[in-house]
């Protein structure tokens, strides 16, 4: 999910050009291939950006995968017979193995991570929650989601082409960030997939412990459909590269890109579609659904570190999944962003452990396993766009920042965000997204802004009007997650209810909800 | 008869399950249990929130004596769970009513 960029996105774009092309894309899945990618880099210079965007892998990738997508289905939607791309078998392999490496994050890694820091009684609610978020996402991708993310529509929104799978056959292909490139649509589609699974499975954390069962589905329903959605297809969807013919034909392609990714937003692999997005819901969550029953005065204590350490061990394994399949192509860029996932994570767990023990006076198991999540949200938008150097300085400042992200601000913001969801995934998320508007300029050993026209990285960066994008993509997501996290929370609370019985959270959720207990007594 | 009960450092009952023995005890119980005394708790810390544990995990260790060994017995017991700073523990001791040993229907100092 990190990366808009990632070459996910690639695939399915292409609808609005559909117009055009739209009957390839439907009667030529082959021709798909162009649609997918969604490229922040346009906003200002569009066709600069749109450079940059290749660079970057992500938007890069996306860039590419838009004029992939676009650019074939047009110009060979005539010819069509003649353009049928096919995909590389390497990729095919390798991104196969990267979705099923980010399924492997939410199970077991993110319900074992969740399920440690809860107590014993309400350890199987965390994990049902975990699992039955996953699955019912997992459905809903297929019958809607993937659709309204990742094909053509407008700015915001993608369109219905392929609602109910429609079309998503074997034989669609969809771009990557390269030109002439291609996966097979499918693989994109298991890949982004994941991502929606393990972003709306993050929210849980917050609200853990005293939620309803019915009520966690109904609010992943709503926030799944009108806050990961739109998003991912603000951040991530353009044309495809193949779309980047010429310089003429940047401003038509970043005209059905999404929002972000045409301004230049930069976010190889998810750190506002997923870790934003999602921390800022899980906070608006924990608001809404108060505190719990003796929180601040009795000891709320993990009931079993092992498991998180177990769980945070699995998630940084499945984060490489993650971050370095958002390339969409085994390449260079998904090795860039292979080890920056594995120095910014080791950097961020020694930052986190060397300043608590030293604010602290001990340096805790639970700190170092958080410290490792932090560099992990930290590096996902940067991924493929920061050098080794800047990796390690991203993932040093996250471990340090995130640990008062779950000091400092969460006395300041008096919520009883359960898990530290918006501590950990909403401040790194937040400090990953602006670090790497510093750390993708090639003066400081970054990728730059990706050309997909020329298929080079643009000469020129500036820091400072970067960070500013960024922060507008920080910022879109932090206003569209939270009014839609409120109003979805509200229809909860509401209707089916949000929160169990005082009764019921003394005695635990895994009796009274779940008819289960963990352990024997 | 005497019931001794003595609340002893958890890593200091395999000394004190072999001091008994040499006294001539042949059966000790144990449970483990928390509580405090003047030995201080400690603080525990996760994430942002902190915790001050009051109640230290000791154990609890019971048995029953004639009265011709209670005075052996006691000593070897505080002897074995010594370790001369605060929160070693403390030994109480009750008198003893009956005792039954249930396989044979023995009664009292018989059934010890």
């Amino acid at each position: 999910m990190k990366t808009s960029h990632h070459s996910d996105r690639s695939a399915a774009t292409s609808t609005k050009e559909g117009t055009h092309t739209v009957t390839h894309s439907q009667m030529d899945p082959r021709l798909r291939a162009d649609d997918g990618m969604r490229v922040d880099a346009f906003s200002r210079d569009e066709r600069r950006r749109a450079i940059d965007a290749l660079r970057t892998p992500r938007i890069a990738a996306l860039l590419a995968m838009l004029f992939a997508l676009i650019a074939p289905a047009l110009a060979f939607a005539q010819d069509a017979a003649a353009a049928a791309p096919t995909a590389n078998k390497g990729d095919v392999a390798w991104l196969l193995v990267c979705a099923a490496l980010v399924i492997f994050m939410t199970l077991p890694g993110l319900a074992l991570f969740y399920g440690g820091l809860v107590r014993s009684k309400n350890v199987l609610s965390v994990l049902i929650q975990t699992l039955i978020v996953f699955s019912l996402v997992a459905i809903l991708w297929a019958l809607y989601g993937y659709s309204l993310a990742f094909t053509p529509g407008n700015a915001f929104i993608g369109g219905f082409d392929r609602v109910f799978a429609k079309g998503l056959d074997a034989t669609a292909m969809g771009a990557t960030f390269t030109k002439g490139v291609y996966i097979p649509e499918l693989v994109f589609f298991v890949f982004q997939g994941a991502f929606a699974c393990i972003t709306c499975a993050l929210i849980i954390g917050a609200f853990a412990e005293r939620v309803k069962f019915a009520g966690v589905l109904l609010f992943t329903v709503l926030w799944f459909t009108f806050a990961y959605t739109p998003m991912a297809h603000m951040v991530w969807f353009f044309p495809g590269p193949d779309a980047f013919t010429d310089n003429g034909a940047v401003p038509g392609v970043l005209a059905q890109s999404g929002f972000l990714f045409a301004r230049g937003a930069l976010d190889f692999a998810g750190g506002t579609v997923v870790h934003i997005n999602a921390a800022v819901a899980g906070l608006v969550g924990s608001y809404v659904i108060g505190k719990r029953v003796g929180y601040g005065r009795e000891a709320i204590k993990p009931h079993n570190l092992t498991q998180t350490m177990v769980g945070a061990s699995i998630l940084w394994v499945g984060w490489f999944g993650f971050n370095a399949g958002s390339a969409l192509e085994a390449n260079a860029v998904a090795a860039q962003a292979f080890v920056n996932t594995f120095l910014a994570t080791a950097a961020a767990v020694l930052g986190w452990t060397a300043v608590e023990w030293i604010s602290k006076g001990k340096p805790s198991m639970l700190g170092a396993a958080s410290g490792a999540v932090a560099g992990l949200v930290a590096i996902t938008p940067a991924a493929g766009f920061v050098g080794l150097c800047g990796a390690i300085v991203i993932g040093a400042l996250a471990g340090a920042v995130c640990l008062w992200g779950v000091n400092g601000l969460k006395r300041l913001l008096g919520a009883d965000d359960a898990l530290d969801v918006f501590g950990v995934h909403g401040v790194g998320g937040i400090l990953g997204a602006l670090l790497t508007g510093v750390f993708a300029s090639p003066a400081l050993g970054g990728a730059g802004i990706w050309d997909y026209v020329t298929e080079t990285a643009l000469p020129e960066y500036s820091i400072a009007s970067q960070v500013w994008i960024q922060l507008q993509g920080v910022l879109v997501t932090v206003a569209l997650s939270g009014v839609v996290a409120l109003i979805a929370f509200l229809i909860v609370k509401y209707t089916v209810g949000l929160r169990v019985s005082e009764e019921s959270e003394r005695e635990g959720l895994d009796i009274t909800s779940h008819g289960e207990s963990a352990y024997e007594n | 008869m005497k019931l001794i009960t003595a609340i002893i450092r958890p890593f200091k009952l395999d000394e004190v399950r072999e001091a008994l023995t040499e006294v001539g005890v042949s059966g000790i119980t144990v449970t483990e249990v928390k509580g405090f005394g003047r030995q201080k708790g400690h603080t525990e810390l996760y994430r942002g929130a902190e915790y001050v544990v009051d109640f230290l995990p000791k154990l609890k260790v019971e048995c029953a004596v004639a009265e011709s060994s209670l005075e052996a017995a006691l000593e070897a017991l505080a002897n074995a769970a010594r370790t001369g700073k605060v929160g070693d523990g403390k030994i109480f001791v009750q008198s003893l009513e009956r005792t039954v040993r249930i396989r044979t229907g023995e009664l009292d100092d018989d059934a010890l």
